[in-house]
């Protein structure tokens, strides 16, 4: 994709380039430094592949003090900083400018303390997301917010972005799960934000910086809520002949007092790749498919499951199928578990992240499938229900420039649709640069100034994650 | 309004006129205290400001979807409307906001939805469902150059842009005016069973707690009260107990919480537990705690202190070596609401040092407004957090016309 304009590097930057890398390597020398071009390509881009910008170095330090020792440097000599957890952002999050240093935090992995008692973990926040719950696991605990990068992306860009995840409809997201944290602000300084206790005092700076996509401040180590496992979880499988059958379904549970910890839906392309790929045993003569997931004893489970299986034939399904044993989940979870890397082996695809009022959901995803004609591409339908947070999967052809141009102007009218119907640009993947432009669609001037004043309060220089989250014009005049 | 501006009390029909009214003071650097329904204008640092501004003429709900668990309201809504038509279609706020009516010597049913916010007080679900700031989707507020914006929206996520609701909630009105808010709401669970166990010692009470939290059984609501405390909330058993008084709750459909329940009480087993509630009388007696029924009639000061769960008796008992004083344990300890005895400080000095030693924070919740007026009502805070709360309080509110002063002074 290449609609997006990217800042001129500052020349005066670039010229310096050896003298900043000898200053750094100066502060830091224990930090690892990453010079050479093929070192620094793997840093060029994340998950966002379409834009690539080569960096002046990396550095990826092992302590707070070290994060503190570069920032300061940078923030003295006006050097911008992009922050960097695993690189999975989806909305080009952890893209560097040319004249910008990447600071990736993924050689601060410790896990600091558990505490049992008080249900919480201090961790660093290179940390990956799931090596939280396994260190947690031990203890018949666990973290609950698992974006389905959680193999692979870093705590420290969960917090960055709230990321969320299929079972944020029960336990909620980032956010919600958060007592603490550290963070170096651009000028190098420390703080703590929050502690071992519930709502921190003052303002609730743990909350406005979670979110934040790195433009406050480098988060280094947090304290995450831990919960106690369920004693089980089964899903159910629910076929329809309709979306809209499948979308009134989610709302009628939920309007009946059941709110399941997952409801994953997949619409007929989804279904058909998903089936091809894993051999899951999903109908393949059904319009739409849901996954409903509940927790509890294993009688509490039937008795969960037999209540949806109650309002769900108001909806008339073709099938329904729930899980009686751990291999039976397994295989209805198999399919949606692949979905993506399915989805991957067929086509290049541009995953979008709006998220609408459940309500509209019929009417949304007409208008997606019109969008997506009018434009000339397959789209693919997979996403947490339960939420409203759809991931519309435009499959184009990556190599083709023209192409890569109409996914992304297919995806901006997507998005604009999710916003009209009363939703919203981004649930959990952020707005990076992918979505920066968008922003005066949702939100008015005065939304945007107030939200710039904030980032000036932390960085009043704008040297942290440079050129994102807001309408690049609107940023060079702050 | 220009006339009326100076002096007196606002409470504007529209956004738009607030908008206006707000503009205006920032134009003439008047201050304003911003107010809901006034029903926690008693608490905090008391402030000087000849004219206010309330969004008590700003009510209604303007939107409400029971099967998408969401609601939006104007911020002067009283919150017993919400409370009332939620319970219509057998939902809830889950975050079980506390109403402080009792304990400042008024009524409950005085808070207005924006308040709620503003002051993010949240009650015993807070450790199973959040506290009030997880469930505010979105807010529309003026901030103090009298501008409209925006945060969030009516969705369950969304993270586009900063999350400027955090910002607003608990920020007692000083960096803008809530005109509207949207919630999350969630189902009324079915069932709610009560376990008691009397006569526990603060620690082990704490112990108990804590062990009950570390099961799966989600359990939704873990207070201790002291005797002296206990004594005064209704229940027949709580009352014959004569004792200080242990509550564990479960709330889910009946068959899972009847089988948690009893999950829990051999778990309890060492710790007697006498007496299960059943839902009628479950509800009446959280509803006592939501309400603070056991601090009410009373004008001794009142603290609430928020620490690490398995230090919380240890902290207490620190505070009463030198202060008489009666403590009520909830959020299995992390939250504790503490009677002191009315001297002039209102027990500051042991509390901060206490806090200083163990970590936390205590807010001064009922005290006379001398008393208000001579310590700091708020936990103070570090040096770096104090300036980025100036400099946050500065990007909302640059003349320093919104409740200056209610929570830090210069803020």
């Amino acid at each position: 994709m290449s609609l997006l304009t990217l800042p001129k590097p500052d020349e005066a930057i670039l010229v310096r380039r050896d003298e900043i890398i000898r200053q750094i390597k100066k502060l830091v020398p224990n930090a690892v430094l990453i010079t050479d071009v093929e070192g620094r390509r793997t840093f060029e881009t994340d998950a966002f592949t379409a834009y690539r910008r080569m960096p002046l170095a990396v550095v990826l330090p092992e302590s707070t003090e070290e994060v503190s020792a570069v920032l300061r440097y940078c923030h003295d000599h006006k050097i911008k900083v992009v922050p960097r957890g695993a690189g999975t952002s989806l909305s080009g999050g952890a893209l560097p400018l040319e004249d910008s240093i990447v600071l990736g935090i993924t050689r601060m992995t410790r896990v600091l303390s558990i505490d049992e008692a008080n249900r919480a973990a201090r961790v660093e926040a290179g940390i990956t997301n799931l090596a939280i719950t396994n260190a947690a696991a031990v203890h018949g605990y666990f973290y609950a917010p698992d974006p389905s990068s959680q193999l692979a992306c870093t705590l420290g860009g969960n917090i960055a972005t709230n990321s969320g995840g299929a079972h944020c409809l029960k336990y909620g997201v980032t956010t919600n799960n958060l007592l603490a944290l550290r963070m170096v602000m651009m000028n190098g300084e420390v703080i703590d934000v929050g502690g071992d206790y519930l709502d921190a005092p003052g303002y609730d700076f743990l909350g406005l910086i979670t979110g934040s996509e790195g433009q406050f401040g480098i988060v280094t180590e947090a304290t995450v809520r831990l919960l106690k496992a369920p004693e089980g979880a089964r899903p159910m499988l629910l076929g329809f002949d309709s979306s809209e059958a499948a979308g009134a379904c989610v709302a009628g549970i939920i309007a009946a007092g059941i709110v399941p910890v997952a409801i994953e839906f997949m619409d007929k392309p989804a279904i058909q790749v998903c089936e091809n790929f894993a051999g899951a045993g999903y109908p393949l003569d059904v319009e739409a498919m849901l996954i409903v997931e509940v927790e509890g004893s294993d009688e509490e489970i039937d008795s969960l499951l037999d209540a949806i299986t109650d309002i769900v034939e108001r909806y008339r399904p073709r099938v329904v199928r729930a899980s009686k044993s751990p291999e039976e989940s397994v295989s209805i979870w198999k399919g949606r578990k692949a979905a993506f890397g399915a989805i991957g082996q067929i086509s290049d695809y541009y995953c979008m992240d709006g998220v609408i009022p459940l309500a509209k959901l019929p009417e949304a995803l007409t208008e997606v499938a019109e969008i997506c004609r009018r434009h000339r591409f397959r789209v693919v339908n997979i996403f947490h229900a339960g939420d409203g947070n759809l991931h519309p999967l435009i499959l184009y052809n990556a190599n083709d420039k023209a192409e890569l141009e109409r996914a992304e102007l297919c995806g901006a009218e997507i998005l604009k649709l999710c916003v009209e119907l009363g939703g919203c640009l981004t649930g959990e993947h952020g707005v990076g640069i992918e979505k920066r432009e968008l922003m005066r669609v949702q939100f008015t001037a005065a939304d945007i100034a107030q939200q710039m004043r904030v980032k000036t309060v932390f960085d009043p220089d704008w040297l942290l994650n440079p050129a994102k989250v807001f309408p690049l014009e609107g940023r060079e005049r702050q | 309004m220009t006339g009326n501006l100076r002096l007196g009390f606002h409470a504007p029909d529209t956004m738009r006129e607030m908008s206006d009214l707000v503009a205006e003071a920032a134009h003439a650097k008047i201050p304003l205290e911003v107010r809901g329904r006034g029903s926690k204008y008693e608490v905090g640092r008391f402030i000087q400001s000849g004219s206010v501004v309330s969004s008590e003429n700003l009510v209604g709900i303007s939107l409400y979807e029971p099967s998408e668990l969401v609601l939006s309201a104007a911020a002067g809504t009283p919150l017993d409307d919400i409370r009332n038509i939620l319970a219509e279609h057998g939902q809830q706020l889950a975050f079980e906001p506390i109403d402080l009516g009792p304990a400042l010597g008024t009524h409950t049913g005085q808070s207005s939805i924006g308040g709620v916010f503003a002051t993010n007080l949240s009650g015993s679900r807070r450790i199973q469902s959040g506290a009030a700031r997880d469930h505010l989707l979105g807010v529309v507020c003026v901030n103090g150059w009298g501008e409209p914006f925006k945060s969030g929206g009516r969705v369950m996520k969304n993270v586009t842009g900063y999350d400027l609701c955090k910002a607003v909630a608990g920020s007692w009105g000083t960096l803008a005016v809530m005109a509207e808010v949207t919630m999350k709401v969630l189902p009324i669970a079915a069932e709610t069973r009560t376990l008691l166990c009397f006569g526990l010692p603060d620690q082990t009470a704490v112990d108990v707690m804590t062990l009950c939290l570390g099961t799966p059984f989600e359990v939704s609501g873990t207070v201790h009260l002291q005797a002296p405390l206990a004594a005064k909330l209704s229940d027949t058993d709580v009352a014959k107990g004569n004792a200080a008084v242990t509550a564990i709750r479960i709330e889910n459909f009946p068959s899972a919480a009847r089988y948690r329940i009893g999950k829990l009480k051999d778990r309890l087993a060492a710790y007697s537990p006498a007496v299960e509630l059943d839902t009628a009388r479950s509800r009446i007696f959280w509803e006592e705690i939501r309400t603070l029924g056991a601090f009410a009639g009373s004008d001794r000061p009142l603290w609430r202190i928020s620490t690490i769960p398995s230090r919380a008796a240890r902290l207490v008992a620190i505070i009463g070596r030198t202060l008489d004083i009666r403590v009520a344990y909830d959020w299995s300890g992390g939250l504790i609401w503490l009677e002191t005895p009315p001297t002039s400080d209102a027990g500051t000095v042991e509390i901060r040092r206490a806090i200083a030693e163990f970590g936390g924070h205590a807010t001064l919740i009922r005290a006379d407004r001398a008393t208000r007026a001579s310590v700091e009502v708020f936990q103070p805070l570090d040096p770096p957090l104090a300036a980025l709360t100036t400099r946050l309080k500065a990007s909302f509110d640059p003349a320093g016309i919104l409740n200056p002063g209610r929570m830090y002074p210069g803020v």
